[in-house]
């Protein structure tokens, strides 16, 4: 995961974790105000392009609270809603700007 | 601004889950409550950020929405008859020969012999525009709430967001308005569908200009607007308007209470874990604001919080009077409390 300062962090976390949480877990500024119920959009990141094909689609909920962030792009997604997999390891992801 | 102080037993900042349960734990000890909060309805979080998500973890009821959390509290606390003070934020804490004074953004004043803070997460506040150049403009030609409809008449007005709160009042202006235009990122509305239908209509009569896209920029000089730059998927645009009005939906705040003198920490503020009080003799925090080792920000946590916060309250409300234990079920003198004996 890459900071707000651009510098890049190598996180670890579990199948069946949200990226979110690993985020949160390891103490990295994340405000998850909701707490990962996809209520807000404070855990906002950019994926990075190559890694969008592997995801799911945002689910209409998802898409909803994006309208909530500022600086939305192609490749925004609520990091609540991301699950870890297996194929996910080695995902790269940008922390979206805080407002 | 009120003259007369509200007198009360227990001043409870935050009208959330924790903060309503509050005023049973303490009704049940015959405190009475007086409760502040920013938003314009009790319920904090479950209210405003999940009213229709599920809960599973409150015990005995296996499942319920934020909101029928919010309705059945504001039942099971109705025989303590709590009074609610909205769209008010706790600013100011002062101590006083017989407790504590708060004083609320309106301008009501309250005096107890002791406060409770369970505001959660903080305010709900708007979110701003993060621009840089977004504070010059602030007041004057950038809005995130509408005090006055009458300002904003003759104005040429562009709305940013997609949600309810942006079109109730895209249509509530369009009467009086100057221009009128929308910019939301996708085409899909999440606001009310009927209010998403008559704007298509609006727009499809010319009257309100709608535009898919994001606010990039702001132009102008000494605060007065003059154009709004929007990023859309074919490149930037510029849109003249000399208003801009935006609902990019409300975040969480701490607030005026990081200055009250209370010990943090971060953002959270530590108790005693046998009373629930601050370092501020008196002073209670329960619910997501506290912190002590292994704390977990869940509501049946706060809840517990409540009824430990309520006895050490007791004794600087009734400080002559002795406080027996009792349970609901067999305490013919806490049912007649409760209205059912």
């Amino acid at each position: 995961m890459i900071d707000r300062e651009g510098v890049e962090h190598e996180l670890e976390g579990e199948v069946g974790w949200s990226l979110m949480e690993v985020i949160r877990e390891a103490g990295l500024p994340i405000e998850a105000a909701c707490g990962g119920c996809c209520a807000c959009a404070t855990c906002h990141v950019y994926v990075e392009p190559e890694w969008l094909p592997r995801l799911e689609e945002p689910c209409e909920d998802e898409n909803m609270m994006l309208d909530e962030a500022f600086e939305v792009r192609d490749n925004s997604r609520l990091s609540c809603q991301i699950r870890l997999t297996e194929e996910l390891e080695g995902i790269r992801v940008v922390l979206a700007p805080e407002f | 601004m009120s003259s007369e102080p509200v007198r009360t037993d227990l001043v409870i900042v935050g009208a959330g889950p924790v903060g309503l349960f509050a005023v049973f734990e303490a009704g049940l000890l015959g405190m009475s409550c007086h409760l502040v909060d920013n938003l314009d309805r009790p319920g904090g979080q479950c209210a405003e950020l999940y009213p229709e998500k599920p809960i599973y973890d409150i015990p005995a009821v296996p499942v319920c929405t934020g909101q029928e959390l919010v309705d059945r509290l504001m039942q099971q606390i109705r025989p303590f008859e709590p009074t609610f003070h909205f769209r008010q934020q706790a600013e100011r804490l002062e101590r006083i020969e017989k407790g504590w004074r708060v004083t609320t953004s309106a301008g009501t004043v309250f005096e107890a012999p002791a406060v409770v803070i369970a505001a959660g997460a903080g305010s709900f506040v708007p979110r701003r525009m993060p621009l840089p150049e977004a504070s010059s403009f602030e007041d004057r030609s950038l809005f995130y709430v509408v005090r006055r409809r009458e300002d904003f008449r003759g104005r040429n007005i562009l709305v940013a967001g997609g949600g309810d709160s942006a079109l109730d009042w895209l249509l509530e202006l369009e009467p009086l308005a100057g221009e009128l235009a929308i910019v939301h990122r996708r085409k899909d509305f999440r606001a009310k569908p009927d209010s998403v239908e008559r704007m298509r209509g609006l727009i499809e009569a010319g009257r309100i200009r709608m535009h898919i896209g994001q606010i990039v920029g702001l132009e102008g000089v000494d605060g007065r607007l003059k154009a709004v730059r929007i990023r859309n998927p074919e490149g930037e645009i510029r849109h003249p308007c000399d208003t801009v009005l935006a609902f990019y939906g409300l975040k969480m705040e701490l607030g005026p209470i990081a200055d009250w003198g209370l010990e943090l920490e971060g953002s959270h503020i530590k108790v005693d874990t046998a009373t629930f009080e601050t370092n501020l003799p008196g002073v209670f925090a329960v619910g997501d604001i506290c912190t002590y080792p292994g704390k977990l920000k869940l509501i049946l946590s706060g809840f517990h919080e409540t009824a430990l916060m309520s006895h050490k309250a007791f004794t600087y409300c009734f400080p002559e009077k002795r406080l027996v234990f009792r349970h609901t079920t067999s305490s013919s003198d806490l049912r007649k409390k409760l209205g059912v004996a």
